[in-house]
């Protein structure tokens, strides 16, 4: 019998693909079912934030930040607002703190169930997908209830928030809360966490190790997936947050290896629990009084300097840099997306050799990327 | 393009009625099959004498009409049509219309239950994911997979310029045509079925594995890297998961003494627990292990590796467009409804209801035409919404579970199933021999009853 030549075969995953979460592109080189190597590519999503920053006035930056993370928008809003607070020394009153914490971790909520449903699709399964966009959906309305809008909300403010939030809103929150958590949260990991086809298919998979996280700068669930302990709410307290009691969830290992898929996941679904937590801490000490800076909404004009804050986000770390000239707009911004930093594992984690194609998809979706935020 | 199907399903049963004892002569490597199996059969019979002759025993006492089995449109004629007409037709005629009626009814049926089982699962699906599914086209949606027919049909037909264009055309013609021959021994009642082949049981297992040279060939000439990966997955799958499925098969046979599925069939008449998967331990093993294959071998999840949407984009079928998708999306809901009409003959008593007062309905000699239809009736209705319950099962796991990988998959096959089902089929014979079939497991025969 002759030989038979083979040859690797050099895929292209992407830029459309199903499960690359948008417009991401990998150059997979297989040898078969098996990934040898992989490269990503990003760039497709680019809209020069940065530059348009510049050109503008700092309060019309704000929507543009919404539209990075636009799955989290409030964060992003939040992580502006902040930076440029910390710029100008400006003192949000109180009632805005509340408000800010409680819709930041509505958001986050939001966020991490849409990691739920599309990571289950990625696996396979798409009935949790859409169990996870019927709640999704519930805080979707609270939200556009709040702002008039569902996803890119502009609503935390230099200053404050841009409406107050009514005693009816507070209601539909108290009440998504406890319809949420226990009881969905448990339905949840009947359906999909627990579920045996589904650990095989993440347990052990791309694993992540503590200190490969750390070299890369993972930040977010993807990093507390690997063990580390490390949230911006606990560790450096922004806002209010100092105020509240809340559990940091991390990877345990609790299905054979220390930071696979599986941990990674499961730390968001424990976060939706934390999140539900403060939400019912901050709805009753939730204070009277005004909800925003009036001063600030007339007009920014930050003194001269430069300042970097960084905030908790659905992804990990959200991060601005400003440097102000003592004008109205910004001389320059820098935004440091975590959904970038996460996404550079990526290649380390599958071109170890031991990665098959279905756990590409398996990988790409544990790291719970937005490419809107990696491109910005 | 289906008309190629029918005309090839056409042949077969051609070849069928002119010579009983090589069912699939008009094909060469059919026969060469056929040859094959009629060696292992003799084979078979030679080492299981007495269990054959025992089941057979078993089976006459029980009343069956094994023996008056025949084309039921040759009875129909016969007794109502033929007497009537005022000129004689002539035989080879009479040949030509009976076969081409058998395989548009055996084609309508196909039609009309894909039609039937798109809406199925669209339903089942949206119930399960607290959605309501169509709604607008027809009461609840009935007549949306009609419209979503006359879309595919009225699409524009695609072929990718750099496929192979004649391997891509004949492709689904061929996966179709796997699937609908595989209809021709099969009952939708008792006595109703296209051909009651002797060797039906092989010649299911035996056709089954044109599907996967269609599958290669689509895979191959689309030209699609993503499309190669979907067909060395099916092809990988597909060719695995037959052998629990054959072994599965072996078990019954021996059972049943018969490689005919309504003798298969009939030999399981009585109270249910003379169904084969209440015969013995073993056999209700069995009977999960092929319906677990049986997912597997039509490619519904939890094995949809080949079309895995979120890995592969659509798999083998990514190219295809129009009625050449509409074909590959027929043929696996006929595959649904196969595999699971098998797994009723086989495992679940085929057009028996289980109890006995229903199933002599009409049976004796002596009942009157309206009885005989009634029953007939009864029968058919029965043997179908087994099978259509089956195939509801299939949707609901679909809609429940996440997806292998492909090592796993392969994991769970050869070193999961095949092993069980080889001690299966020994463990199955060898009750067989000690208990004959007096079914749930010997109890019954024990407790006298």
């Amino acid at each position: 019998m002759p030989d038979i030549k083979t040859e690797e075969m050099l895929l292209n995953m992407g830029p459309q693909h199903p499960s690359t979460h948008g417009v991401f592109r990998v150059v997979i080189r297989t040898d078969g079912e098996m990934v040898l190597e992989s490269e990503s590519h990003i760039g497709y999503l680019h809209r020069c934030f940065e530059k348009v920053a510049e050109n503008n006035t700092y309060i019309q930056v704000v929507p543009y930040t919404d539209r990075m993370d636009y799955l989290c928008a409030m964060a992003n809003n939040l992580g502006y607002a902040q930076t440029v607070e910390k710029l100008m020394k400006l003192e949000v009153p109180e009632r805005a703190q509340y408000i800010r914490v409680i819709v930041t971790e509505l958001n986050r909520i939001a966020s991490h169930l849409l990691a739920f449903g599309t990571y289950g699709m990625d696996i396979g399964a798409i009935t949790p997908f859409l169990y996870a966009f019927r709640d999704r959906e519930m805080i979707l309305k609270i939200f556009e209830k709040l702002c008039g809008q569902r996803l890119n909300y502009s609503y935390v403010r230099v200053g404050g928030v841009t409406f107050d939030i009514t005693e009816e809103i507070l209601a539909d929150i108290q009440r998504f809360c406890d319809y949420f958590e226990p009881d969905t949260i448990k339905e949840y990991n009947e359906l999909l966490s627990y579920n045996g086809i589904f650990i095989s298919r993440t347990a052990k998979v791309g694993v992540l190790p503590a200190d490969l996280a750390l070299s890369y700068g993972v930040t977010g669930p993807s990093l507390r997936g690997s063990g580390v302990k490390r949230d911006l709410r606990k560790d450096e307290p922004y806002s209010i947050y100092d105020r509240f009691e809340f559990d940091i969830p991390v990877g345990t290992g609790e299905m054979g290896a220390l930071g696979d898929c599986w941990d990674r996941y499961m730390v968001r679904v424990l976060e939706m629990t934390e999140s539900v937590k403060i939400i019912r801490q901050a709805l009753a000490d939730i204070p009277a009084g005004d909800f925003c800076d009036k001063k600030a909404f007339r007009g920014v004009k930050p003194p001269k300097g430069e300042v970097y804050h960084k905030i908790e986000g659905a992804r990990g770390e959200v991060g601005f840099y400003i440097v102000s000239d003592g004008t109205t707009k910004p001389y320059r911004v820098k935004a440091r997306g975590p959904s970038f930093c996460n996404i550079s594992v990526l290649d380390a984690l599958t071109s170890r050799g031991d990665c098959m194609v279905a756990d590409m998809v398996a990988i790409i979706g544990s790291l719970d990327i937005v490419m809107g935020e990696v491109d910005r | 393009m289906s008309a190629a199907g029918v005309l090839l399903t056409g042949f077969l049963l051609l070849g069928q009625t002119a010579d009983p004892a090589a069912p699939a002569s008009g094909d060469a490597a059919l026969a060469v099959a056929a040859q094959e199996a009629a060696a292992e059969a003799s084979m078979a019979q030679g080492e299981s004498v007495d269990i054959a002759g025992a089941a057979r025993a078993l089976a006459r006492e029980r009343g069956t009409n094994a023996d008056q089995g025949g084309i039921w449109i040759e009875a129909l004629w016969n007794q109502v049509i033929d007497p009537y007409l005022p000129f004689t037709v002539p035989e080879w005629l009479l040949v030509a219309v009976t076969l081409l009626l058998v395989c548009a009814l055996v084609f309508g049926f196909i039609n009309v239950y894909a039609l039937f089982a798109v809406w199925l699962e669209r339903k089942v699906s949206a119930h399960i994911q607290c959605r309501l599914g169509p709604m607008e086209v027809g009461p609840h949606g009935l007549l949306q997979s009609i419209a979503d027919g006359i879309k595919l049909t009225a699409k524009e037909d695609i072929i990718p310029r750099l496929a192979d264009r004649p391997l891509f055309i004949l492709a689904p013609i061929l996966v179709f045509t796997g699937v609908l021959m595989r209809f021709v021994p099969l009952p939708f009642g008792q006595n109703l079925t296209a051909s009651d082949l002797d060797l039906g049981l092989f010649f299911v297992a035996a056709v089954g594995s044109v599907e996967v040279i269609g599958v290669i060939m689509a895979g191959w000439a689309s030209n699609n890297k993503w499309s190669l990966f979907g067909t060395i997955r099916t092809a990988t799958q597909m060719v695995s998961y037959e052998i629990p499925i054959g072994i599965a098969f072996v078990a019954v046979i021996v059972s049943a003494g018969s490689m005919s599925l309504q003798e298969i069939v009939a030999a399981q008449r009585g109270w249910f627990f003379h169904w084969y998967v209440l015969e013995n331990p073993f056999l209700t093993v069995l009977s999960i292990v092929y319906l677990i294959a049986s997912l597997a071998e039509c490619k519904r999840a939890p094995f949809d590796l080949p079309e895995a949407e979120s890995e592969l984009v659509c798999g083998f079928h990514t190219e295809y467009s129009g009625m050449r998708f509409g074909l590959f999306f027929l043929s696996e809901y006929a595959a649904m409804y196969l595999v699971s009409a098998v797994a009723v003959v086989l495992f679940f008593g085929g057009w028996w209801t289980g109890l006995p007062f229903l199933d002599d309905l009409g049976m004796s000699p002596t009942s009157s035409p309206i009885a005989s239809l009634l029953g007939f009736l009864l029968k058919a209705s029965v043997f179908v919404s087994k099978a259509v319950f089956l195939v509801f099962v299939q949707v609901w796991v679909r809609w429940t579970l996440p997806r292998v990988r492909l090592d796993q998959m392969m994991h769970l096959c050869w070193k999961v199933l095949l092993p069980v089902s080889l001690v299966c089929l020994v463990g199955s014979t060898l009750w067989h021999l000690a208990c004959g079939g007096s079914g749930l497991y010997g109890l019954p025969a024990l407790l006298g009853f």
